[in-house]
């Protein structure tokens, strides 16, 4: 039984690393480049929420598509502003201003809120369902929900919506993508929407399970959702989903059964261990060579 | 329909394309022969949008495309068959065709047109459900014609269709290609199969390092004394 809630609660976790790893890798499969500055659009979601639910006094489920929007607008905003002029550049100058672009959000929150922790507002019900002697909270519930159903749009979205096709076509090759009338720009900014958008959402669950708001509490989730979705196979949608629930539920385990202080080294070392047999990560493609 | 005027492009220092010029006339096919490194795909690049010109224009029915996105020039009715196939490997063979008639809204003439080419290519036809990747260099050929056909474009634009096939399929391909003019497209044909190309083409034009240096009919550079040493062997 023990075993079983700590499976359910490193689920909980793995969903919220599962969506911000969509992030990363829907960004790296189709501009080719890490967003380091992903984790900090999730701080700029959360800190938008709790204005939402605290200041303006909104319920929940508007304060969350509030969310959304701005985090979508941002996404889309970094990318027109801070990538899309290094379209033609080296990935190392990209990753570099990426870095750069995470610096400005932190210190610009840090600069307009103050780097005082605000405490997030108990807005999902904290109760929970009992099953025997097993206790799941609803949170925990709702967030696995969530990322279920998150991935299930995403998947019907990208498989078969011609706006899909034409991102995975983009993955594949830009230049041809251009050839069939795709406008490689447009999807590429619609990459960026969806990515930031999702963060939002994951920026809400993962405040809720770990109530406090900060300029740099986007920093350690991102790097671990980088971890899930290079865990999966960066640039692969269903590589994000395992590798994130796989690395909650390591987390929560080794948490659980060996130590608090090491969980998180033990989590990179079967990281390191999976690159080492699998250099693609779990689900990825080997990059085929062009004849 | 399809007019280069003065065309230049450059990569870093090189000059590639040295400032050529020709047209291809409505219901044509023209060829664009020369040797490995002459400038053909850049010169297919450039007109497709996917390399930006140093100078010179480019023009669709008197429509500027040197400062036009690539997206906008296939909706324009340009669409090419690029050098290498390059179909989209992990999507299936309908699906890549669906990529074809991207830009297209006319639902019910996108899958008339989706019959008309399995009518052309049956092959493409037993294949759709199978991941493009997965098809023999031919089909993939083939695949890549049908997919740039789906955009019902007035000329189409094919780079080295002939690649690596076995003589049976270049055959078979050079066949298709007078086909699909027959029916109505325009046709600018790149290629290094210099003999087979100047078979079919109503006019032809010789690309050397940058630099056109021969134009005439099909015919008349086929008995060309230079094209014939150079190009078909003696």
């Amino acid at each position: 039984m023990e075993f079983l809630s700590y499976l359910i609660n490193g689920l909980g976790l793995g969903s919220v690393y599962a969506i911000i790893a969509l992030g990363y890798t829907m960004v790296y499969g189709i501009a080719k480049m890490l967003n380091f500055a992903h984790g900090d659009v999730i701080m700029i979601g959360a800190y938008v929420a709790f204005f939402a639910l605290t200041n303006f006094g909104l319920p929940l489920i508007p304060a969350v598509l509030l969310s959304v929007i701005v985090c979508t607008v941002l996404g889309v905003t970094i990318e027109r502003l801070a990538y899309k002029p290094l379209r033609q550049a080296s990935s190392l100058s990209v990753l570099i201003t990426a870095i750069g672009v995470s610096y400005f959000l932190q210190n610009g929150a840090q600069l307009l809120w103050s780097s005082a922790t605000k405490v997030f507002p108990a807005v999902i019900s904290n109760g929970s369902l009992n099953i025997g002697s097993l206790q799941i909270s609803y949170l925990t519930l709702i967030t696995i929900c969530v990322c279920i159903l998150v991935m299930a749009a995403l998947t019907l979205f990208i498989n078969r919506t011609s706006t899909g096709r034409a991102m995975r076509a983009c993955s594949e090759d830009k230049g041809a993508a251009a050839l069939m009338g795709i406008n490689v720009n447009f999807i590429i900014s619609v990459t960026f929407a969806i990515g930031s958008g999702l963060a939002a959402i994951a920026s809400v669950l993962l405040c809720s399970t770990y109530p406090s708001v900060f300029p740099t509490l986007g920093a350690m989730p991102g790097i671990k959702a980088f971890t899930a979705a290079v865990f999966g196979g960066i640039g692969s949608i269903p590589g994000a989903f395992l590798g994130g629930l796989l690395l909650g539920v390591i987390e929560i385990l080794a948490k659980a059964y060996i130590s608090t202080q090491l969980s998180d080294a033990i989590v990179f070392a079967v990281l390191i261990v999976v690159l080492l047999i699998k250099p693609t990560g779990l689900l990825g493609r080997k990059l085929s060579e062009k004849v | 329909m399809l007019k280069v005027e003065n065309l230049k492009v450059q990569y870093g220092m090189i000059e590639a394309i040295k400032g050529i010029s020709f047209e291809v006339g409505d219901g044509e096919i023209v060829t664009l022969i020369g040797a490995n490194g002459a400038g053909k795909t850049t010169t297919m690049h450039a007109i497709s949008g996917l390399v930006k010109p140093a100078s010179g224009s480019i023009t669709l029915d008197g429509k500027e495309l040197t400062r036009t996105a690539p997206h906008k020039i296939v909706e324009m009715g340009l669409a090419q068959v690029p050098e290498g196939r390059r179909v989209f490997a992990q999507q299936t063979v309908e699906e890549n065709l669906a990529l074809g008639a991207y830009t297209r809204k006319d639902k019910d003439a996108v899958a008339r047109d989706l019959e008309e080419v399995y009518t052309l290519f049956p092959r493409l036809k037993e294949r759709s459900a199978q991941t493009a990747g997965t098809l023999s260099g031919g089909e993939q050929q083939m695949l890549a014609m049908g997919r740039a056909l789906m955009a019902k474009p007035s000329i189409v634009l094919m780079d080295e269709p002939s690649m690596g096939l076995s003589p049976l399929l270049v055959s078979e391909i050079f066949r298709i290609i007078e086909e699909i003019n027959e029916k109505g497209t325009t046709v600018l044909l790149v290629e290094q199969n210099a003999k087979r190309a100047l078979a079919i083409a109503d006019r032809a034009y010789v690309l050397e390092t940058g630099v056109i240096t021969l134009a005439g009919t099909g015919e008349e550079l086929a008995n060309d004394e230079r094209v014939r040493k150079a190009y078909l062997g003696g």
